[in-house]
């Protein structure tokens, strides 16, 4: 279900939770980047019995005007792809290969989506649940 | 300074500064192309000693998975720490004894002081002076032997619990603590006396290296990197938590944003630190250190956060829950990843020499970035 929620900052240690479809991440981060925000992470979940994968991007201000934005974006698992954001925040390039490496999920248009923190050669992506050692 | 150059592609050669390398501190690589002296394009390549702590956060229950928070940064690891417990505590409704809250700010304190004065040995000893590696090391050993003494480790400490602490801290650690304020307070004196000002150490910092306020956004830089470039940013002030709003403390800004600036933030935040110690123990509570009755862990099903400004900036912790005995799903966002990050763009067109100071002023753990 896609939109903006407004959480309880004192249970979850965030404000905004914004639930975006994958065409809409770019507009959304866009919005995000206008406001001065700096980026906190990007990460994944692996949402196996819903057969899907959720991309989370984490980003907070400078200054004292305190506010934790959440964006999450979800793909199914057969066709994990999202529009990397490296054109607006140079900083998600190795947040984005680090995606990429645990859970799978191409960025596109990501310049360099190589392995980062797994071996060079690495074809497997450890963070999914079904993951075999 | 580093002058304009004429880039000339079909001349440059590749240098591969690490994996093994002693200005790195760690097993970092950075692959350099080089054009003579200068630097024309960086690739830092990060890993080589990647544990995943991410899957064993997944496979271990919430207490197991204490003393991994140790062994992500090995100078500072009471922060990573305090962040977890932190986090578990807001998401499993635990409260904490005022007791402990505050031995838990004062030892973290402690633990960033003794980080800062290895980084500065080092950084002093990546610019060609051996000495006060030594004396910064003096003055981290009287740390180490306080935390010792009630942790039981020198480094990698797992002193936290959820709900306060594993051990009381005793009369022998507060006399300690308070002997050591007025020496350290003399030894930053010393410090600035011997380093600061020295004009072989200020040629290699001052005006090298600058970084943007924009760059630092992009990159989500934070601690010292931030504040020398005019950020006032600091996890324990824009967004409280534990004791720090009980502590009159300043956060030290710079506006050069140059490795100079980096280097007089960390210097100037020890000073800091002593006051919030000082104040810690004078206002100590008495009381438990651990909740009265202790409680299963059980979290609802949900998304939480935590972040906390650690020695190396500001530490983030996820968890995602589905409601069972392990996190469905654990993220640490290390601090020195972003700061690392805006190396290969910032190193362009540098000094190979003013880049390592540059490497040197980000205050890396090589370990904490590759988690």
């Amino acid at each position: 279900m896609n939109g903006v929620m407004e959480r309880d900052y004192n249970v979850h240690g965030y404000h905004l939770d914004a639930q975006v479809s994958p065409a809409q991440l770019l507009d959304a981060v866009a919005i995000i980047d206008d406001a001065g925000f700096f980026i906190e992470s990007i990460t994944g979940v692996d949402w196996i019995k819903e057969d899907q994968l959720e991309v989370i991007y984490d980003f907070s201000r400078y200054d004292f005007d305190l506010c934790r934005v959440v964006i999450r974006t979800r793909v199914p698992r057969s066709k994990p792809v999202v529009p990397t954001i490296t054109g607006m925040y140079a900083g998600a390039n190795w947040h984005e290969r680090e995606t990429h490496d645990f859970f799978g999920i191409k960025f596109e248009g990501h310049p360099n989506l190589i392995p980062l923190l797994l071996p060079e050669d690495a074809d497997f992506h450890p963070l999914l649940k079904d993951f075999k050692a | 300074m580093s002058a304009p150059i004429t880039i000339r592609p079909d001349e440059t050669f590749t240098l591969n500064v690490g994996p093994q390398h002693p200005a790195t501190h760690g097993v970092l690589r950075v692959k350099m192309e080089m054009d003579g002296e200068y630097i024309v394009n960086a690739e830092t390549v990060i890993g080589y000693i990647h544990r995943m702590h991410e899957k064993m956060g997944e496979l271990k229950t919430y207490p197991q998975f204490l003393m991994n928070l140790s062994r992500m940064d090995y100078l500072g690891a009471l922060g990573y720490s305090h962040g977890h417990v932190l986090l578990i505590e807001k998401a499993a409704g635990i409260e904490v004894p005022e007791r402990a809250e505050y031995i838990r700010a004062i030892t973290v304190e402690l633990n960033r002081i003794a980080s800062h004065l290895f980084w500065f040995g080092a950084f002093v000893m990546d610019l060609g002076g051996f000495s006060p590696l030594m004396y910064a090391l003096q003055d981290r050993e009287y740390i180490l032997d306080m935390l010792e003494a009630i942790t039981g480790s020198r480094l990698t400490y797992s002193y936290y619990r959820f709900g306060g602490l594993y051990n009381d801290v005793d009369d022998d650690f507060i006399d300690a603590a308070r002997r050591f304020i007025p020496r350290m307070r003399a030894s930053l004196k010393k410090y600035h006396r011997l380093v600061t000002g020295n004009i072989i150490f200020m040629k290699r910092l001052e005006g090298i290296a600058p970084l943007t306020p924009e760059i630092i956004r992009k990159y989500g830089a934070t601690s010292a990197v931030a504040r020398g470039s005019g950020i006032n940013f600091d996890v324990r002030k824009n967004e409280p938590y534990s004791v720090y709003p009980e502590f009159d403390f300043d956060v030290p800004v710079y506006h050069e944003c140059d490795s100079l600036a980096r280097y007089m933030v960390r210097m100037a935040e020890m000073e800091q630190s002593l006051r919030i110690i000082e104040q810690g123990l004078d206002k100590l509570p008495g009381g438990p250190i651990m909740p009265e009755k202790k409680k299963p862990i059980k979290i609802a099903p949900g998304d939480y956060y935590q972040a906390v400004e650690t020695a190396r900036g500001s530490f983030g912790i996820r968890l995602v829950s589905d409601g069972g005995k392990t996190p469905y799903r654990l993220k640490l966002r290390s601090p020195t990843y972003s700061n690392m990050h805006l190396f290969d763009e910032s190193c362009r067109g540098m000094l190979i020499m003013d880049a390592l100071a540059f490497m040197g002023s980000l205050d890396l753990v090589i370990p904490e970035i590759d988690r």
